[in-house]
């Protein structure tokens, strides 16, 4: 059975292994590392070694199989409309690493009267877009729509497939892989093309976002990742048509065991994740009356109010407002940090905005490093000037 | 009605920190916990049981010192505990780990008899991948519902459930029938804590400890050779500097240069 592989000639005994087991599975025994039965091959000390002492047994099988996939598909996530903004997203993400593979870019589009977004999603860039119509995908529901991808996959044989890291595209991406038998990487916030082995490289946040690690999937295809929305920009619209080929799935020979009875929309709010402007409060706010100053600031410039997890866990506003690796991921325009430090959770959550505004007391928080503009100072003196003064000026 | 609860020891990663000069975890004074979203899991099988009758059986994978976690969900409530430990599992990412799970529930089955609703977090805090609930679920062949804040009703005689899925702009009424598969969001309950009565009464309810030979599976399906997917490198996540224009001093003046900056920047936007 297999542990790390440790190579002793290799170890120089420097230790900084040790303590990033999560098992605690290495120890130090005669100035060099050893592991014990708790390892579970996670892979988080490999990185850590600064001589590449440890590995983990991998096996590349033959490859030869492999090069009948081709193409870079997309999963549609739509309203019954138009597609959602991670669709296009996707699409342009596709195309990138489709002219790195020199292939096509795929979307696939489920649903019921749904022909329309077709034009919509080449002018993003999709080369071809397969169609699959039926009274049967008019809601989404796990089991025809994966049914139906299975066999547009086994058909078509895609390279890649894409879908967002929503709770639809992680409940369909999770359901798909397993019956094709292939790897899905949830949550991808980079993704990228190994040149020599062509392997899409998938680096996603682990361990609660302390650490990034790159997900290779070498040995079978399609090669699957949910990919978190907001990271990627929307691309350019073109004036292109795509390729249409329409997808006939004979639903009698599957046993819909679903049925999905009412869909109740939340009440429109600013929405965070449309934002323009956000203002972000945090612990440096003290107490939870405090949130009004950033509430008051938020509604002078029209922007959604979002705040850290140390806000909302103290209880001063609710998660629906939290922003970061278990909140929300935000690309504002503008991103204003009152009075957050800048966890690596919470940066993971907002670091792709355009403009990050810090307003901190310390001017070691790391918000500051990824700040465009800030001020060192309390934020509860701060605020209130910057909203007397915006609104002098924004009235003038 | 018979209920199976998946749960995942996990390290606190609330706690995780990483070692400014090396840039790697530090795992010190990290505690092992219950993955908090399968509390909520839990708290549902126990709160199934106690409102039809039946058992809540909790399982889990992983290593030895996992029984941890099985222990406190029999102080919470649950009946019993399988605890799926085997070297050949070490390595599994979510489509072996998935396999090897709904294996396990195959064997429960064939011991204690069928499984009505299977129960799991809707992710692990961990990973976070949330791939493992709907992969057992295509294993066990049962329909799986994600995202679950709510269980409306479930008929034990017509063998249906309808839940509510929590999803980004709104809600969802789901029937499905059972046996069924569902991964819990923490709106659906407060998950009790357990008294010392009870913590005393778990440690005499059954543990059995399955291993590879137990579940009669093929190795090749599980741990690092029944998965797809491995990890080629862990690196901390970057942090740029962007070098901003950082204001400090008189608040008065600082508030107004960065008002300044603010309303330029605010020209392409709505502000």
């Amino acid at each position: 059975m297999s542990y790390v592989i440790i190579d002793k000639e290799a170890c120089i005994g420097c230790e900084v292994c040790v303590p990033t087991c999560p098992q605690s599975a290495l120890f130090m025994k005669d100035d060099k590392v050893e592991v014990n039965e708790k390892c579970n091959l996670c892979g988080v000390c490999i990185s850590a070694c600064p001589v590449n002492a440890l590995s983990i047994p991998k096996e590349i099988k033959d490859s030869s199989a492999l090069a009948d996939y081709k193409g870079v598909w997309v999963l549609v996530e739509h309203d019954g409309k138009k597609p959602v903004t991670v669709t296009y997203e996707l699409i342009g993400e596709a195309k990138k690493l489709a002219e790195k593979r020199n292939t096509y870019v795929g979307a696939v589009l489920l649903g019921h009267n749904v022909e329309s977004m077709a034009d919509d999603l080449g002018s993003y860039g999709a080369d071809r877009v397969y169609i699959c119509q039926a009274p049967a995908l008019e809601h989404y529901r796990t089991e025809p729509y994966g049914d139906v991808i299975v066999e547009l996959v086994k058909k078509y044989k895609p390279e890649i497939v894409l879908s967002g890291a929503t709770t639809q595209g992680r409940d369909l991406a999770g359901f798909v892989a397993t019956i094709l038998e292939t790897g899905l990487t949830a949550d991808c916030t980079g993704l990228d093309i190994d040149e020599a082995s062509g392997n899409l490289l998938q680096t996603r946040p682990a361990f609660g976002g302390n650490i990034m690690a790159t997900i290779l999937c070498p040995n079978t295809r399609p090669q699957m990742s949910t990919v978190r929305p907001k990271v990627f920009p929307v691309p350019e619209k073109v004036d292109k048509k795509p390729e249409i080929i329409h997808f006939h799935f004979d639903f009698s020979k599957i046993n819909i065991r679903t049925e999905v009875l009412e869909y109740i929309p939340f009440e429109e709010k600013i929405s965070l994740a449309d934002a323009e402007i956000i203002v972000s409060g945090g612990r440096g706010l003290g107490k939870p009356e405090n949130f009004e100053i950033i509430k008051e600031f938020a509604d002078t410039i029209g922007a959604a109010v979002g705040a850290s997890r140390a806000a909302v866990d103290a209880g001063w506003i609710s998660y629906e407002h939290q922003v970061g690796q278990t909140g929300k991921t935000v690309r504002p325009k503008i991103y204003i940090a009152c009075g957050i430090s800048g966890s690596v959770q919470h940066l993971a959550g907002m670091k792709h905005s355009d403009i990050i505004i810090a307003i901190n007391k310390d001017p070691e928080a790391p918000i500051f490093k990824v700040a465009s503009y800030g001020i060192v100072g309390d934020v509860m003196t701060i605020i209130p000037l910057m909203t007397k003064e915006l609104k002098k000026r924004l009235n003038a | 009605m018979r209920v199976v609860v998946c749960v995942k020891q996990v390290p606190d990663t609330t706690e995780v920190k990483i070692n400014p000069e090396t840039n790697t975890l530090m795992r010190e004074g990290v505690q092992s916990i219950v993955n908090p979203f399968d509390e909520f899991a839990i708290e549902e099988g126990i709160r199934i049981k106690e409102k039809f009758g039946g058992e809540t059986i909790v399982i889990t994978m992983g290593p030895p010192q996992a029984e941890e976690v099985l222990k406190t969900a029999m102080a919470m409530g649950c009946d019993k505990a399988y605890l799926i430990s085997d070297r050949a599992f070490a390595g599994s990412d979510t489509l072996a780990t998935a396999y090897t799970l709904a294996s396990a529930i195959k064997k429960i089955e064939e011991t204690d008899g069928p499984v009505d609703v299977v129960i799991c977090g809707k992710q692990a805090i961990d990973g976070d991948t949330g791939q493992v609930g709907p992969g057992i679920a295509v294993r066990l062949n049962i329909p799986p519902l994600t995202y679950v804040s709510k269980i409306r009703e479930i008929d034990p005689e017509k063998k249906t459930i309808v839940v509510e899925r929590l999803m980004e702009r709104g809600k969802e009424a789901v029937k499905s029938s059972l046996p069924v598969l569902i991964t819990v969001v923490k709106d659906i309950n407060s998950p009790r804590y357990p008294s010392l009565f009870e913590i005393k009464k778990a440690a005499k309810k059954p543990m059995t400890k399955l291993a590879l030979a137990d579940l009669g599976i093929c190795e090749t399906k599980t741990g690092l050779k029944g998965s797809p997917t491995w990890v080629e490198k862990v690196f901390s996540p970057d942090l740029k500097s962007v070098n901003g224009e950082i204001f400090q001093g008189e608040p008065e003046e600082c508030a107004i240069k960065l008002a300044d900056r603010l309303i330029n920047l605010g020209k392409g936007v709505k502000i």
